[in-house]
Protein backbone atom coordinates (compact mmCIF):
# COMPACT_ATOMS: atom_id res chain seq x y z
CA UNK A 1 0.00 0.00 0.00
CA UNK A 2 1.05 3.94 -1.03
CA UNK A 3 4.66 3.14 0.95
CA UNK A 4 7.23 6.10 -0.28
CA UNK A 5 4.67 8.96 -0.86
CA UNK A 6 5.97 12.28 0.04
CA UNK A 7 5.03 15.96 0.70
CA UNK A 8 1.48 14.54 2.08
CA UNK A 9 -0.21 17.77 3.91
CA UNK A 10 -3.64 17.27 5.11
CA UNK A 11 -4.16 21.20 6.26
CA UNK A 12 -6.27 23.86 4.53
CA UNK A 13 -7.58 26.69 6.55
CA UNK A 14 -10.68 26.88 8.21
CA UNK A 15 -12.53 25.19 11.42
CA UNK A 16 -12.66 21.58 9.53
CA UNK A 17 -10.22 20.18 7.58
CA UNK A 18 -9.84 18.16 4.94
CA UNK A 19 -8.30 15.04 6.22
CA UNK A 20 -10.79 12.07 6.54
CA UNK A 21 -10.03 8.86 7.37
CA UNK A 22 -11.10 5.63 6.34
CA UNK A 23 -12.01 6.49 2.59
CA UNK A 24 -13.65 3.73 0.88
CA UNK A 25 -11.03 3.04 -1.87
CA UNK A 26 -8.57 2.46 1.17
CA UNK A 27 -6.05 4.14 -0.71
CA UNK A 28 -4.24 7.37 1.62
CA UNK A 29 -6.35 10.43 0.90
CA UNK A 30 -3.77 12.84 -1.11
CA UNK A 31 -5.01 16.32 -0.75
CA UNK A 32 -3.06 19.21 -1.24
CA UNK A 33 1.35 19.43 -1.95
CA UNK A 34 2.24 22.35 0.11
CA UNK A 35 4.48 23.59 2.77
CA UNK A 36 7.43 21.38 4.53
CA UNK A 37 7.19 17.76 3.69
CA UNK A 38 5.52 15.60 6.46
CA UNK A 39 7.08 14.46 9.53
CA UNK A 40 4.77 11.77 10.00
CA UNK A 41 2.60 9.98 7.16
CA UNK A 42 0.39 7.28 8.53
CA UNK A 43 -0.97 5.82 5.38
CA UNK A 44 -4.40 3.90 5.19
CA UNK A 45 -3.60 2.04 9.19
CA UNK A 46 -5.41 -0.86 9.64
CA UNK A 47 -5.31 -2.66 12.95
CA UNK A 48 -7.18 -6.22 14.27
CA UNK A 49 -6.82 -6.78 18.28
CA UNK A 50 -7.52 -10.67 18.09
CA UNK A 51 -7.85 -12.37 22.20
CA UNK A 52 -9.62 -15.89 21.75
CA UNK A 53 -12.40 -15.85 19.67
CA UNK A 54 -13.33 -11.93 19.88
CA UNK A 55 -11.55 -9.62 17.03
CA UNK A 56 -11.52 -6.16 17.77
CA UNK A 57 -11.34 -3.62 14.93
CA UNK A 58 -9.07 -0.84 16.23
CA UNK A 59 -8.63 0.61 13.52
CA UNK A 60 -9.71 0.85 9.64
CA UNK A 61 -8.05 2.89 7.03
CA UNK A 62 -6.60 5.64 8.93
CA UNK A 63 -4.71 8.51 7.13
CA UNK A 64 -3.31 11.36 8.59
CA UNK A 65 0.38 13.46 8.23
CA UNK A 66 1.86 15.50 10.39
CA UNK A 67 3.91 18.56 9.89
CA UNK A 68 7.35 19.00 11.19
CA UNK A 69 6.46 21.01 14.41
CA UNK A 70 2.98 21.19 14.34
CA UNK A 71 0.83 19.87 17.75
CA UNK A 72 -1.59 17.61 16.37
CA UNK A 73 -4.51 16.41 18.86
CA UNK A 74 -6.09 13.41 18.54
CA UNK A 75 -9.40 12.82 20.29
CA UNK A 76 -11.93 10.32 20.58
CA UNK A 77 -13.59 7.86 23.27
CA UNK A 78 -12.13 5.45 24.83
CA UNK A 79 -11.30 2.43 22.11
CA UNK A 80 -11.33 4.37 18.98
CA UNK A 81 -8.10 3.37 18.56
CA UNK A 82 -5.41 6.57 19.34
CA UNK A 83 -3.40 4.95 21.61
CA UNK A 84 -2.72 2.00 19.07
CA UNK A 85 -2.20 4.78 16.35
CA UNK A 86 0.49 6.26 19.31
CA UNK A 87 1.92 3.30 19.48
CA UNK A 88 2.46 2.54 16.30
CA UNK A 89 4.13 5.84 15.75
CA UNK A 90 6.41 4.66 18.73
CA UNK A 91 7.40 1.62 17.34
CA UNK A 92 5.69 -0.16 19.96
CA UNK A 93 2.88 -1.78 17.77
CA UNK A 94 2.62 -2.61 13.93
CA UNK A 95 -0.16 -2.08 11.66
CA UNK A 96 -1.64 -4.62 10.35
CA UNK A 97 -2.09 -2.98 7.06
CA UNK A 98 -0.95 0.11 5.37
CA UNK A 99 2.53 1.69 6.72
CA UNK A 100 3.66 4.50 9.47
CA UNK A 101 6.35 6.55 8.17
CA UNK A 102 9.22 8.83 9.66
CA UNK A 103 10.77 10.97 7.66
CA UNK A 104 10.00 8.64 4.68
CA UNK A 105 10.74 5.57 6.33
CA UNK A 106 8.92 2.92 7.47
CA UNK A 107 8.78 2.80 11.37
CA UNK A 108 9.87 -1.15 12.20
CA UNK A 109 11.22 -0.15 15.79
CA UNK A 110 11.24 2.14 18.72
CA UNK A 111 14.01 5.25 17.65
CA UNK A 112 15.55 8.28 20.00
CA UNK A 113 13.57 10.23 17.19
CA UNK A 114 10.11 9.88 18.69
CA UNK A 115 9.63 9.69 22.05
CA UNK A 116 6.66 8.75 24.46
CA UNK A 117 5.12 10.15 27.59
CA UNK A 118 2.74 7.45 29.18
CA UNK A 119 -0.35 8.61 31.12
CA UNK A 120 1.16 7.15 34.32
CA UNK A 121 4.73 8.30 34.78
CA UNK A 122 6.05 4.78 33.95
CA UNK A 123 9.13 6.70 36.09
CA UNK A 124 11.54 3.43 37.24
CA UNK A 125 11.17 4.04 41.08
CA UNK A 126 14.85 2.67 41.48
CA UNK A 127 16.69 6.25 39.84
CA UNK A 128 16.40 9.73 41.14
CA UNK A 129 14.88 12.24 39.25
CA UNK A 130 18.37 12.68 37.95
CA UNK A 131 18.79 9.31 37.13
CA UNK A 132 15.61 9.09 35.05
CA UNK A 133 16.27 11.54 32.98
CA UNK A 134 19.66 10.08 32.26
CA UNK A 135 18.23 6.71 31.58
CA UNK A 136 17.94 7.61 27.55
CA UNK A 137 20.81 10.31 27.20
CA UNK A 138 22.82 6.98 28.86
CA UNK A 139 21.93 5.17 25.77
CA UNK A 140 22.61 8.06 23.52
CA UNK A 141 25.96 7.77 21.75
CA UNK A 142 28.53 10.11 21.35
CA UNK A 143 27.78 12.07 24.58
CA UNK A 144 30.47 11.99 27.34
CA UNK A 145 29.28 11.70 31.00
CA UNK A 146 29.73 15.58 31.83
CA UNK A 147 27.49 16.18 28.79
CA UNK A 148 24.88 13.54 29.92
CA UNK A 149 24.40 15.21 33.46
CA UNK A 150 24.19 18.77 32.05
CA UNK A 151 21.56 18.23 29.30
CA UNK A 152 19.85 16.25 31.87
CA UNK A 153 20.30 18.77 34.26
CA UNK A 154 18.72 21.34 31.82
CA UNK A 155 15.93 19.24 30.91
CA UNK A 156 15.13 19.48 34.56
CA UNK A 157 15.39 22.72 35.17
CA UNK A 158 13.29 23.74 32.02
CA UNK A 159 10.30 21.62 33.82
CA UNK A 160 11.17 23.91 37.26
CA UNK A 161 12.27 20.79 39.37
CA UNK A 162 15.90 21.91 39.73
CA UNK A 163 15.78 21.74 43.86
CA UNK A 164 14.00 17.89 42.85
CA UNK A 165 17.04 16.65 41.09
CA UNK A 166 18.36 14.09 43.62
CA UNK A 167 14.43 13.32 44.74
CA UNK A 168 13.07 10.38 45.14
CA UNK A 169 10.35 9.09 42.73
CA UNK A 170 8.00 8.65 44.92
CA UNK A 171 8.70 12.07 47.07
CA UNK A 172 6.54 13.64 43.96
CA UNK A 173 3.84 14.77 43.49
CA UNK A 174 1.56 13.13 40.53
CA UNK A 175 2.06 16.44 38.68
CA UNK A 176 5.84 16.87 39.48
CA UNK A 177 6.29 13.26 38.11
CA UNK A 178 4.93 13.94 34.82
CA UNK A 179 7.04 16.79 34.94
CA UNK A 180 9.91 14.66 35.39
CA UNK A 181 8.66 12.33 32.41
CA UNK A 182 8.17 15.69 30.36
CA UNK A 183 12.13 16.06 31.07
CA UNK A 184 12.82 12.86 30.63
CA UNK A 185 11.13 12.75 27.12
CA UNK A 186 12.62 16.05 25.72
CA UNK A 187 16.45 14.88 26.94
CA UNK A 188 17.62 12.99 23.96
CA UNK A 189 16.43 15.77 21.91
CA UNK A 190 13.52 13.57 20.14
CA UNK A 191 12.18 15.41 17.01
CA UNK A 192 8.43 14.30 17.71
CA UNK A 193 7.08 13.57 21.36
CA UNK A 194 4.48 11.24 21.57
CA UNK A 195 1.83 11.88 24.65
CA UNK A 196 -0.72 9.45 25.63
CA UNK A 197 -2.80 11.06 27.74
CA UNK A 198 -0.43 13.04 30.07
CA UNK A 199 -2.36 14.95 32.10
CA UNK A 200 -5.52 12.52 32.68
CA UNK A 201 -4.61 11.30 36.15
CA UNK A 202 -4.05 15.17 37.31
CA UNK A 203 -6.15 17.27 39.31
CA UNK A 204 -7.69 20.57 37.47
CA UNK A 205 -5.37 22.51 38.66
CA UNK A 206 -2.40 20.98 38.20
CA UNK A 207 -3.38 20.08 34.51
CA UNK A 208 -3.75 23.94 33.96
CA UNK A 209 -0.44 24.43 34.81
CA UNK A 210 1.25 21.98 32.74
CA UNK A 211 -1.22 23.10 29.81
CA UNK A 212 0.92 26.40 30.25
CA UNK A 213 4.18 24.82 30.55
CA UNK A 214 3.93 22.47 27.76
CA UNK A 215 2.84 25.22 25.18
CA UNK A 216 5.78 27.09 26.82
CA UNK A 217 7.94 24.50 25.79
CA UNK A 218 6.65 23.61 22.44
CA UNK A 219 7.13 26.85 21.82
CA UNK A 220 10.60 26.93 22.73
CA UNK A 221 11.70 23.62 21.38
CA UNK A 222 9.23 23.07 18.41
CA UNK A 223 8.92 19.60 18.51
CA UNK A 224 6.32 18.03 16.69
CA UNK A 225 4.13 16.63 19.03
CA UNK A 226 0.98 13.88 18.30
CA UNK A 227 -1.04 14.41 21.84
CA UNK A 228 -4.22 11.39 22.86
CA UNK A 229 -6.90 12.77 24.90
CA UNK A 230 -9.81 11.87 25.20
CA UNK A 231 -11.15 15.54 26.57
CA UNK A 232 -12.11 18.03 23.86
CA UNK A 233 -10.90 21.36 25.64
CA UNK A 234 -7.89 19.88 26.06
CA UNK A 235 -7.04 19.22 22.59
CA UNK A 236 -8.20 22.29 21.80
CA UNK A 237 -5.91 23.83 24.26
CA UNK A 238 -2.98 22.52 23.11
CA UNK A 239 -3.39 21.77 19.89
CA UNK A 240 -3.00 23.37 16.45
CA UNK A 241 -5.16 20.65 14.69
CA UNK A 242 -7.77 18.35 16.87
CA UNK A 243 -8.10 14.82 14.49
CA UNK A 244 -11.88 13.12 15.71
CA UNK A 245 -11.54 9.98 16.07
CA UNK A 246 -15.09 7.65 16.27
CA UNK A 247 -14.79 3.85 17.57
CA UNK A 248 -15.65 0.38 16.29
CA UNK A 249 -13.96 0.65 14.50
CA UNK A 250 -11.09 3.32 15.25
CA UNK A 251 -11.64 5.84 12.50
CA UNK A 252 -11.62 9.68 11.80
CA UNK A 253 -14.32 11.05 12.09
CA UNK A 254 -13.19 15.08 11.47
CA UNK A 255 -10.01 17.27 11.65
CA UNK A 256 -11.01 20.42 13.48
CA UNK A 257 -7.72 23.50 12.80
CA UNK A 258 -7.28 25.40 15.96
CA UNK A 259 -6.50 29.25 14.81
CA UNK A 260 -6.55 30.87 18.58
CA UNK A 261 -3.81 32.75 19.62
CA UNK A 262 -0.54 31.47 22.00
CA UNK A 263 -0.30 30.74 24.96
CA UNK A 264 -4.04 29.63 25.48
CA UNK A 265 -6.28 29.60 28.92
CA UNK A 266 -8.04 26.88 29.10
CA UNK A 267 -10.81 28.36 30.53
CA UNK A 268 -11.02 31.25 27.82
CA UNK A 269 -14.43 31.90 26.49
CA UNK A 270 -13.25 31.28 22.85
CA UNK A 271 -11.87 27.92 24.17
CA UNK A 272 -14.62 26.81 25.05
CA UNK A 273 -16.82 28.16 21.44
CA UNK A 274 -14.10 25.87 19.35
CA UNK A 275 -14.64 23.24 21.96
CA UNK A 276 -18.63 23.21 21.90
CA UNK A 277 -18.65 23.75 17.76
CA UNK A 278 -16.45 20.46 17.83
CA UNK A 279 -18.60 18.65 20.17
CA UNK A 280 -22.02 20.23 17.70
CA UNK A 281 -20.42 18.92 14.73
CA UNK A 282 -19.83 15.48 16.02
CA UNK A 283 -23.59 15.00 17.28
CA UNK A 284 -24.99 16.16 13.36
CA UNK A 285 -22.57 13.77 12.20
CA UNK A 286 -23.87 10.01 11.53
CA UNK A 287 -20.75 8.74 12.08
CA UNK A 288 -17.18 7.93 10.25
CA UNK A 289 -18.06 5.87 7.35
CA UNK A 290 -20.47 3.17 5.58
CA UNK A 291 -20.17 -0.20 7.28
CA UNK A 292 -19.79 0.27 10.83
CA UNK A 293 -20.00 -2.84 13.11
CA UNK A 294 -22.15 -1.14 15.75
CA UNK A 295 -25.42 1.04 14.84
CA UNK A 296 -24.49 4.93 14.09
CA UNK A 297 -26.75 6.24 17.56
CA UNK A 298 -24.78 4.02 19.95
CA UNK A 299 -21.65 4.69 18.48
CA UNK A 300 -22.75 8.17 18.69
CA UNK A 301 -23.81 7.26 22.58
CA UNK A 302 -20.23 6.65 23.28
CA UNK A 303 -18.51 9.71 22.24
CA UNK A 304 -20.81 12.08 23.74
CA UNK A 305 -19.99 10.18 27.00
CA UNK A 306 -16.55 10.64 26.44
CA UNK A 307 -17.17 14.10 25.46
CA UNK A 308 -18.96 14.79 28.62
CA UNK A 309 -16.37 13.42 30.89
CA UNK A 310 -13.87 16.02 28.65
CA UNK A 311 -15.86 18.99 29.69
CA UNK A 312 -16.39 18.45 33.11
CA UNK B 1 10.88 3.39 73.89
CA UNK B 2 10.33 -0.03 71.35
CA UNK B 3 13.48 -1.11 72.77
CA UNK B 4 12.07 -0.07 76.39
CA UNK B 5 8.85 -2.56 75.96
CA UNK B 6 11.02 -5.32 74.05
CA UNK B 7 13.06 -5.32 76.85
CA UNK B 8 10.21 -5.74 79.55
CA UNK B 9 8.75 -8.25 77.66
CA UNK B 10 11.38 -10.37 77.96
CA UNK B 11 12.21 -9.24 80.96
CA UNK B 12 8.57 -10.70 82.05
CA UNK B 13 9.24 -13.85 80.76
CA UNK B 14 12.54 -14.83 81.82
CA UNK B 15 10.85 -13.75 85.61
CA UNK B 16 7.50 -16.25 84.97
CA UNK B 17 10.32 -19.00 83.56
CA UNK B 18 12.03 -18.50 86.35
CA UNK B 19 9.63 -18.43 88.88
CA UNK B 20 8.27 -22.20 87.64
CA UNK B 21 11.90 -23.43 88.01
CA UNK B 22 12.24 -22.48 91.47
CA UNK B 23 8.13 -23.96 92.64
CA UNK B 24 9.51 -27.29 91.83
CA UNK B 25 6.73 -28.45 90.51
CA UNK B 26 8.70 -30.21 87.29
CA UNK B 27 12.02 -31.56 87.52
CA UNK B 28 14.83 -29.48 86.63
CA UNK B 29 15.39 -32.43 83.97
CA UNK B 30 12.32 -31.06 82.25
CA UNK B 31 12.21 -27.52 83.02
CA UNK B 32 15.98 -26.05 84.06
CA UNK B 33 16.39 -22.72 85.61
CA UNK B 34 17.60 -19.63 83.70
CA UNK B 35 20.34 -19.28 85.69
CA UNK B 36 21.28 -22.78 84.87
CA UNK B 37 21.23 -21.70 81.29
CA UNK B 38 23.04 -18.85 81.66
CA UNK B 39 25.81 -20.68 83.47
CA UNK B 40 26.16 -23.51 80.64
CA UNK B 41 25.70 -20.14 77.59
CA UNK B 42 28.80 -18.58 79.85
CA UNK B 43 30.32 -21.44 80.64
CA UNK B 44 30.15 -22.24 76.41
CA UNK B 45 31.35 -18.98 75.51
CA UNK B 46 34.50 -18.98 77.73
CA UNK B 47 35.90 -22.25 76.60
CA UNK B 48 35.21 -21.59 72.61
CA UNK B 49 33.14 -24.64 72.38
CA UNK B 50 30.45 -22.47 71.26
CA UNK B 51 32.40 -19.85 69.21
CA UNK B 52 33.60 -23.33 67.55
CA UNK B 53 30.34 -25.11 67.04
CA UNK B 54 28.63 -21.90 65.91
CA UNK B 55 31.53 -21.15 63.16
CA UNK B 56 30.77 -24.36 62.49
CA UNK B 57 27.63 -24.13 61.35
CA UNK B 58 27.84 -20.67 59.77
CA UNK B 59 30.62 -22.21 57.51
CA UNK B 60 27.86 -24.88 56.77
CA UNK B 61 25.06 -22.36 56.24
CA UNK B 62 27.05 -19.77 54.49
CA UNK B 63 28.29 -21.87 51.63
CA UNK B 64 25.26 -23.80 51.56
CA UNK B 65 23.02 -20.04 50.88
CA UNK B 66 25.82 -18.87 48.56
CA UNK B 67 25.23 -21.98 46.74
CA UNK B 68 21.23 -21.92 46.70
CA UNK B 69 20.93 -17.93 45.93
CA UNK B 70 23.89 -18.47 43.06
CA UNK B 71 21.47 -21.75 41.35
CA UNK B 72 17.98 -20.15 42.90
CA UNK B 73 18.01 -16.61 40.98
CA UNK B 74 19.30 -17.64 37.38
CA UNK B 75 16.39 -20.22 37.59
CA UNK B 76 14.09 -17.70 38.71
CA UNK B 77 15.12 -15.43 35.59
CA UNK B 78 14.86 -18.28 33.41
CA UNK B 79 11.69 -19.64 34.40
CA UNK B 80 10.03 -16.06 34.34
CA UNK B 81 11.64 -15.36 30.33
CA UNK B 82 10.98 -18.75 28.98
CA UNK B 83 7.84 -20.83 28.61
CA UNK B 84 9.33 -23.88 28.14
CA UNK B 85 11.64 -23.59 31.37
CA UNK B 86 8.54 -22.05 33.39
CA UNK B 87 6.36 -25.16 31.89
CA UNK B 88 9.28 -27.52 33.46
CA UNK B 89 11.54 -26.09 35.97
CA UNK B 90 9.12 -23.66 37.09
CA UNK B 91 6.63 -26.89 37.97
CA UNK B 92 9.26 -28.66 39.58
CA UNK B 93 10.42 -25.84 41.81
CA UNK B 94 6.39 -24.99 42.88
CA UNK B 95 6.47 -28.48 43.91
CA UNK B 96 9.48 -29.12 46.00
CA UNK B 97 9.52 -25.65 47.15
CA UNK B 98 6.31 -27.51 49.47
CA UNK B 99 8.45 -30.48 50.13
CA UNK B 100 9.69 -29.72 53.85
CA UNK B 101 13.70 -29.73 53.11
CA UNK B 102 14.04 -32.71 55.99
CA UNK B 103 12.90 -34.67 53.48
CA UNK B 104 15.93 -34.85 51.54
CA UNK B 105 17.70 -36.27 54.70
CA UNK B 106 17.68 -39.94 53.82
CA UNK B 107 18.08 -39.31 49.93
CA UNK B 108 21.60 -37.21 50.70
CA UNK B 109 22.31 -39.33 53.13
CA UNK B 110 21.79 -42.52 50.76
CA UNK B 111 23.68 -40.25 47.63
CA UNK B 112 26.49 -38.61 50.49
CA UNK B 113 27.00 -40.58 53.04
CA UNK B 114 27.25 -39.45 56.52
CA UNK B 115 29.70 -36.29 54.99
CA UNK B 116 28.89 -32.13 54.43
CA UNK B 117 27.89 -32.76 51.21
CA UNK B 118 25.13 -34.69 52.54
CA UNK B 119 24.39 -31.49 55.04
CA UNK B 120 25.10 -29.13 52.13
CA UNK B 121 22.83 -30.96 49.47
CA UNK B 122 20.05 -30.45 52.19
CA UNK B 123 21.15 -26.67 52.41
CA UNK B 124 20.91 -25.99 48.71
CA UNK B 125 17.71 -27.90 48.34
CA UNK B 126 15.94 -26.34 51.09
CA UNK B 127 17.38 -22.30 49.62
CA UNK B 128 17.06 -22.58 45.61
CA UNK B 129 13.37 -23.01 45.19
CA UNK B 130 11.96 -20.44 47.17
CA UNK B 131 14.68 -17.94 45.90
CA UNK B 132 14.39 -18.82 42.12
CA UNK B 133 9.83 -18.68 42.98
CA UNK B 134 10.46 -15.26 44.79
CA UNK B 135 13.28 -14.26 41.34
CA UNK B 136 10.19 -15.29 38.48
CA UNK B 137 7.60 -13.78 40.64
CA UNK B 138 9.50 -10.54 40.78
CA UNK B 139 10.36 -10.38 37.11
CA UNK B 140 6.55 -11.20 36.36
CA UNK B 141 5.34 -8.33 38.69
CA UNK B 142 7.63 -5.80 36.54
CA UNK B 143 4.88 -3.17 35.33
CA UNK B 144 4.96 -3.50 31.63
CA UNK B 145 4.84 -0.17 30.70
CA UNK B 146 8.56 0.36 32.33
CA UNK B 147 9.73 -1.70 29.65
CA UNK B 148 7.88 -0.24 26.90
CA UNK B 149 9.40 3.10 28.26
CA UNK B 150 12.71 1.85 28.40
CA UNK B 151 12.31 0.28 24.82
CA UNK B 152 10.99 4.18 23.90
CA UNK B 153 14.72 5.01 24.63
CA UNK B 154 16.55 2.82 22.99
CA UNK B 155 17.07 0.01 25.72
CA UNK B 156 16.83 -3.38 24.67
CA UNK B 157 18.48 -7.28 25.64
CA UNK B 158 20.88 -7.47 28.17
CA UNK B 159 20.42 -3.71 28.85
CA UNK B 160 16.85 -4.14 29.33
CA UNK B 161 17.28 -6.76 31.78
CA UNK B 162 20.14 -5.02 34.09
CA UNK B 163 18.90 -1.66 34.09
CA UNK B 164 14.98 -1.89 33.81
CA UNK B 165 14.13 -5.70 35.12
CA UNK B 166 16.45 -6.13 37.60
CA UNK B 167 16.24 -3.19 39.64
CA UNK B 168 12.27 -3.02 38.85
CA UNK B 169 12.22 -6.58 41.06
CA UNK B 170 14.31 -5.68 43.46
CA UNK B 171 11.72 -5.44 46.05
CA UNK B 172 10.79 -9.29 45.08
CA UNK B 173 14.20 -10.39 45.15
CA UNK B 174 14.83 -9.09 48.50
CA UNK B 175 12.13 -10.43 50.17
CA UNK B 176 13.11 -13.93 48.21
CA UNK B 177 16.12 -14.09 49.46
CA UNK B 178 15.06 -13.25 52.77
CA UNK B 179 12.86 -15.88 52.62
CA UNK B 180 15.77 -18.07 51.08
CA UNK B 181 17.43 -17.61 54.24
CA UNK B 182 14.81 -18.63 57.03
CA UNK B 183 14.86 -21.62 54.77
CA UNK B 184 18.35 -21.97 54.53
CA UNK B 185 18.27 -22.07 58.28
CA UNK B 186 15.70 -24.13 59.03
CA UNK B 187 17.18 -27.04 56.47
CA UNK B 188 20.32 -26.98 58.33
CA UNK B 189 19.33 -27.40 61.59
CA UNK B 190 17.13 -30.56 60.30
CA UNK B 191 20.19 -31.65 58.37
CA UNK B 192 23.10 -31.04 61.48
CA UNK B 193 20.52 -33.20 63.49
CA UNK B 194 19.56 -36.41 61.42
CA UNK B 195 23.34 -36.17 59.55
CA UNK B 196 25.56 -37.94 62.32
CA UNK B 197 29.16 -37.07 60.61
CA UNK B 198 32.40 -37.49 62.94
CA UNK B 199 34.08 -34.06 61.71
CA UNK B 200 32.57 -30.75 62.47
CA UNK B 201 30.48 -30.25 64.92
CA UNK B 202 27.71 -27.93 64.46
CA UNK B 203 24.61 -25.93 66.82
CA UNK B 204 22.31 -28.33 65.58
CA UNK B 205 24.17 -31.83 66.71
CA UNK B 206 24.96 -30.02 69.67
CA UNK B 207 21.11 -29.46 70.41
CA UNK B 208 20.89 -33.24 69.57
CA UNK B 209 23.66 -34.63 71.91
CA UNK B 210 22.31 -32.31 74.82
CA UNK B 211 19.24 -33.98 74.50
CA UNK B 212 20.51 -37.43 74.63
CA UNK B 213 22.49 -36.33 77.59
CA UNK B 214 19.58 -34.90 79.24
CA UNK B 215 20.86 -31.11 79.44
CA UNK B 216 18.02 -29.66 79.15
CA UNK B 217 19.58 -25.93 80.09
CA UNK B 218 22.09 -27.24 77.22
CA UNK B 219 19.25 -27.13 74.75
CA UNK B 220 17.34 -24.09 76.01
CA UNK B 221 20.28 -22.45 75.51
CA UNK B 222 21.42 -23.38 72.36
CA UNK B 223 17.66 -22.56 70.82
CA UNK B 224 18.07 -19.34 72.23
CA UNK B 225 21.92 -19.07 70.44
CA UNK B 226 20.06 -20.20 67.51
CA UNK B 227 16.93 -17.48 67.60
CA UNK B 228 19.51 -14.64 68.29
CA UNK B 229 21.68 -15.46 65.55
CA UNK B 230 18.37 -15.46 63.07
CA UNK B 231 17.07 -11.78 64.82
CA UNK B 232 21.24 -10.81 64.11
CA UNK B 233 21.44 -11.88 60.34
CA UNK B 234 18.02 -9.97 60.19
CA UNK B 235 19.00 -6.54 61.34
CA UNK B 236 22.32 -7.09 59.32
CA UNK B 237 21.99 -8.84 55.93
CA UNK B 238 18.56 -7.61 55.31
CA UNK B 239 17.07 -4.37 57.37
CA UNK B 240 20.10 -2.77 54.90
CA UNK B 241 18.11 -3.75 51.81
CA UNK B 242 15.06 -2.90 53.41
CA UNK B 243 15.79 0.76 54.56
CA UNK B 244 17.24 0.94 50.89
CA UNK B 245 13.82 -0.22 49.34
CA UNK B 246 11.63 2.13 51.68
CA UNK B 247 13.69 5.22 51.21
CA UNK B 248 14.08 4.72 47.25
CA UNK B 249 10.75 3.27 46.22
CA UNK B 250 8.60 4.76 49.29
CA UNK B 251 7.41 0.65 49.70
CA UNK B 252 6.67 -0.28 53.19
CA UNK B 253 8.37 -2.96 54.75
Amino acid sequence: MGEGINGLNGMVGGMVGGMVGGMGSGMSAVTEELGAPAKLLIDGVSKWFRSGVVETHALDRVSLSVEEGSFVCLVGPSGCGKSTLLNMIAGLEFPDSGSVQTEGRRVTEPGRDRMMMFQESALFPWLTVLGNVLFGLRLKPGLTRREQKDVAMYYIRLVGLERFANANIHELSGGMRQRVALARSLAPNPRVLLMDEPFAALDAMTREQLYGDLQEIWAARRKTIVFVTHNVREAVCLGDRVILFSPNPGRILEEFKIDLPRPRDINSPDLAKHASAITAALKNRPGGGGEAAVPAGERLLGLERALLEGEA
Amino acid sequence: MRFAKALLFFAVLVLVWHGVALSERWSPLVVPSPVETLRFLTGAVRDGSLWEAFSVTMGRLGTGYFVGILIGMPLGFLTARFDWARDTVGVAGLGLQGLPSVCWVPLSLIWFGQNESAMLFVVVMGTVWSVALATDNGVRSVPPIYLRAARTMGSRGLHAWVKVILPASLPYIVSGVKQGWAFAWRSLMAAEIYVAIPKGYGLGQWLHHSRELLRMQDVIGIMLVIVGTGLLADKLLFSPWERFLHKRWGLSK
